[in-house]
């Protein structure tokens, strides 16, 4: 049986991480889906704290952590009412059309 | 007094010139013209100075350039050769400024007109005046400006315009060389003051230096350039093909600048400068065959021209031709006695031309006119004592000079001598013929003109007679009047020092054949031109027909400029051509500004791309810096 150590929750992060960017990148559909991307991200980043807290025997990673969460509810709600609201003003929320910051 | 001589037409100049406007056209006139007239005056008495109490002085006016030992003042130098040039330039400018105010009194830009006048007779004058190379020099392109202002006065004919670049084009390549000259001046002589470097000359005579190669004599080269800055400005053959074209300009310009004033600025250039050239007989042989081949040039192609200003003007080129080979053999006071002559009956030919073409309403070409003596008599008889004094008719004017000039040539014994006197009096006879054909042509036969009726035929007012009249007393008087004191038995007293001749001719009399054969061609030649031109045409047609090349060749002036057009106009407008369009429009814009400007727009249109409006390529590019940016700082 192996011995599941601190690396293990690093390169899972990791990948998590990547999941989370290449979903950004590569998302040409749903807006949504770059809002879940974005909770991958920090899902990844939690990780990250929570095993370094329980590695170092230090709490305020998993405080940290907290915080995180706290945020990231936060910011799911904002960016659903702005989706909310785009839906209303322009009919639809494929990536692919939300271009109006083009100069 | 001298110098009111010199800026009072300055000041004439000025005020009409930026006033004229505010003052009106006819005050402009009145003002121009007296002032003038105030330094003719005066020149007339700084003349009987000189001559009666031997008068000479140096006014300085100021210093100009005052560099280590280089010198140069402005000033105003009197002496004998001054003074005579001051009577001719500032007579025959006053008189012309009276002649102008009839000429022009149609046209609607009179004091402009009067400012350019006034402004040449003060660069003129600060030519003559001049008592160093470099004051000369300032004359020199003075009076050149002025000649090409008033060619171009007529601004709106594009002809006129041509002309005017023309007559300032070809003088550039002479006062290149004239340049240079001055140059050489300073280099050897270290001064150009006169006085300094007639003294030194002597010294210098032995000196070889390198130019272009060629081992040659400083005393030499130095007079060879200044004599093509002479050529260029008194047209002689080579550099003439501008004085023919300057007829563009109104027909008082013609009579001051192109006969009597500017284009004798290279005989005085060369008389001034006798104390050099007259160490140089390689200078001097050649500065007369020049003036013989543009004497006999210049004669042959007047015999078969139609336009009346034209004709005068070959005339005047041929006259000046007389006026170098008579330096040249080192008859420097005969010259200037033949300029001073030549200035009153060459203008009086100009004026009285312009009265003819007054009378028939601006038509230039002799072909158009004829039978119309009687109408204008007064004109008519302008033209009879203008053609009299020019063909050398027994004691009028040009007589006494242009015989001169001959016997001079005889008497100076060298081969080309001889060669000087034969042309000369060949040169007369076809003067002589010319002359009369003009005369005919234009007053004698049947009436030609088809656009007027003869009856519109009319006599030019008084302000234009009157002059004329001034001009005409003074070819007639000149010649006797003046002889003695300038080329008699006593002249070398008159000129002082102004002159320099190191082996002057004797005065023997030369032999009585010389002195009957001039006059009596040149009488004979009125009634065979008569019987020629008028009585029976059939003759000279019939010529003309056996001989059809010899007459092209005279009528396009000996293809002077279609060859000039050939070697030196079309090639240059090709390399002109050439530089515009590969060296500056595809070589300099295209890499240089215009080559910048498309970079930029290139830049900026690919740049654009990179605002997409796309959420995921700014995420993109924010991950990528912030990657660049933590690999940078994790490694350094």
């Amino acid at each position: 049986m192996i011995e599941i150590g601190l690396g293990h929750y690093l390169t899972l992060a990791a990948i998590i991480f990547t999941i989370g960017i290449i979903g950004i990148f590569l998302n040409r559909k749903n807006v949504i889906t770059i809002l879940m991307s974005i909770e991958l991200i920090l899902l990844a980043v939690n990780i990250n704290l929570v095993s370094f807290s329980i590695y170092l025997q230090n709490l305020v990673g998993q405080v940290f952590s907290m915080f995180i969460l706290t945020v990231a509810a936060a910011e799911a709600a904002v960016g659903l009412a702005i989706i909310v609201i785009y839906y209303k003003n322009k009919g639809s929320i494929n990536v692919e059309h939300i271009s109006s910051l083009k100069g | 007094m001298e110098y009111a001589i010199v800026l009072l037409p300055l000041l004439g100049s000025i005020i009409s010139g930026f006033f004229g406007k505010r003052l009106g056209s006819k005050l402009c006139q009145i003002l121009t013209s007296s002032f003038v007239s105030i330094s003719a005056i005066l020149s007339l008495f700084i003349f009987y100075e000189v001559f009666a109490q031997d008068y000479s002085s140096n006014k300085i006016i100021f210093g100009w350039i005052n560099s280590g030992d280089f010198q140069v003042n402005w000033s105003i130098y009197i002496d004998p050769l001054t003074s005579v040039m001051l009577v001719v330039v500032s007579l025959i400018s006053a008189i012309i400024h009276f002649y102008s105010i009839g000429y022009m009194s149609q046209d609607p830009h009179k004091p402009r007109f009067m400012a350019y006048l006034s402004l040449f007779t003060f660069a003129m004058l600060t030519l003559i005046t001049a008592d160093n190379f470099l004051q000369l020099f300032f004359g020199w392109e003075g009076v050149g400006l002025c000649s090409y202002l008033l060619i171009g006065f007529w601004y709106k004919k594009p002809t006129a315009n041509a002309a005017a670049m023309k007559a300032f084009i070809v003088n550039r390549v002479g006062d290149f060389g004239f340049a240079i000259g001055i140059f050489l001046v300073f280099f050897f002589y270290g001064t150009v003051n006169y006085n300094e470097v007639f003294q030194q000359t002597p010294l210098l005579l032995q000196k070889e230096i390198f130019f272009l190669g060629l081992e040659i004599n400083l005393i030499t080269l130095i007079c060879l350039l200044l004599f093509i800055g002479a050529m260029g400005k008194s047209a002689q053959i080579l550099l003439h093909t501008w004085l023919p074209d300057a007829m563009e300009g109104p027909t008082p310009v013609s009579a001051l600048i192109h006969a009597a004033t500017m284009v004798t600025a290279g005989v005085f250039l060369v008389v001034r400068c006798s104390p050099i050239f007259e160490y140089s007989q390689t200078a001097l042989n050649i500065v007369a065959l020049v003036g013989m081949i543009t004497a006999f040039f210049a004669a042959t192609v007047a015999l078969v021209q139609n336009d009346i200003k034209k004709i005068v003007a070959y005339s005047t080129c041929s006259q000046l031709g007389y006026m170098f080979f008579a330096a040249g053999i080192g008859a420097y006071h005969v010259a200037i006695f033949h300029l001073f002559t030549h200035a009153f009956f060459k203008a009086l030919l100009f004026l009285g031309s312009g009265c003819v073409i007054h009378s028939f309403n601006e038509e230039q070409d002799i072909r158009s006119m004829g039978g119309v003596w009687k109408k204008i008599p007064y004109t008519y008889a302008l033209m009879l004592v203008g053609t009299l004094a020019l063909t050398g008719f027994p004691f009028l004017s040009g007589y006494y000079s242009k015989d001169a000039i001959i016997e001079f040539a005889y008497l100076r014994g060298t081969s080309i001598g001889y060669l000087a006197a034969a042309v000369g009096i060949f040169t007369a006879l076809l003067t002589a013929i010319y002359s009369w054909r003009l005369i005919f042509k234009t007053f004698h036969g049947k009436y030609n003109n088809k656009e007027n009726s003869l009856n519109s035929i009319h006599e030019s007012p008084l302000t234009m007679l009157i002059p004329s009249c001034l001009l005409a007393i003074g070819a007639i008087l000149t010649g006797i009047l003046f002889k003695e004191i300038f080329i008699g038995h006593d002249s070398a007293q008159f000129w002082n020092n102004s002159i320099l001749f190191l082996n002057s001719i004797q005065n023997n009399h030369p032999p009585i054949w010389l002195l009957i054969l001039t006059p009596t061609l040149v009488v004979i030649t009125i009634p065979v031109a008569y019987y020629l031109f008028i009585e029976n045409e059939k003759i000279l047609k019939n010529f003309i027909l056996k001989n059809q090349f010899l007459y092209n060749f005279l009528v396009n002036k000996w293809y002077f400029d279609e060859l000039y057009n050939f070697i030196f106009v079309e090639p240059l407008k090709k390399i002109g051509l050439f530089f515009w369009t590969k060296g500056d429009i595809n070589t300099i814009d295209r890499y240089g500004p215009d080559g910048l400007s498309r970079l930029v727009k290139i830049i900026s249109n690919k740049s654009v791309h990179f605002q997409s409006g796309y959420l995921y390529h700014y995420a993109f590019v924010m991950l990528i810096g912030l990657s660049i940016l933590l690999t940078y700082l994790i490694l350094y």
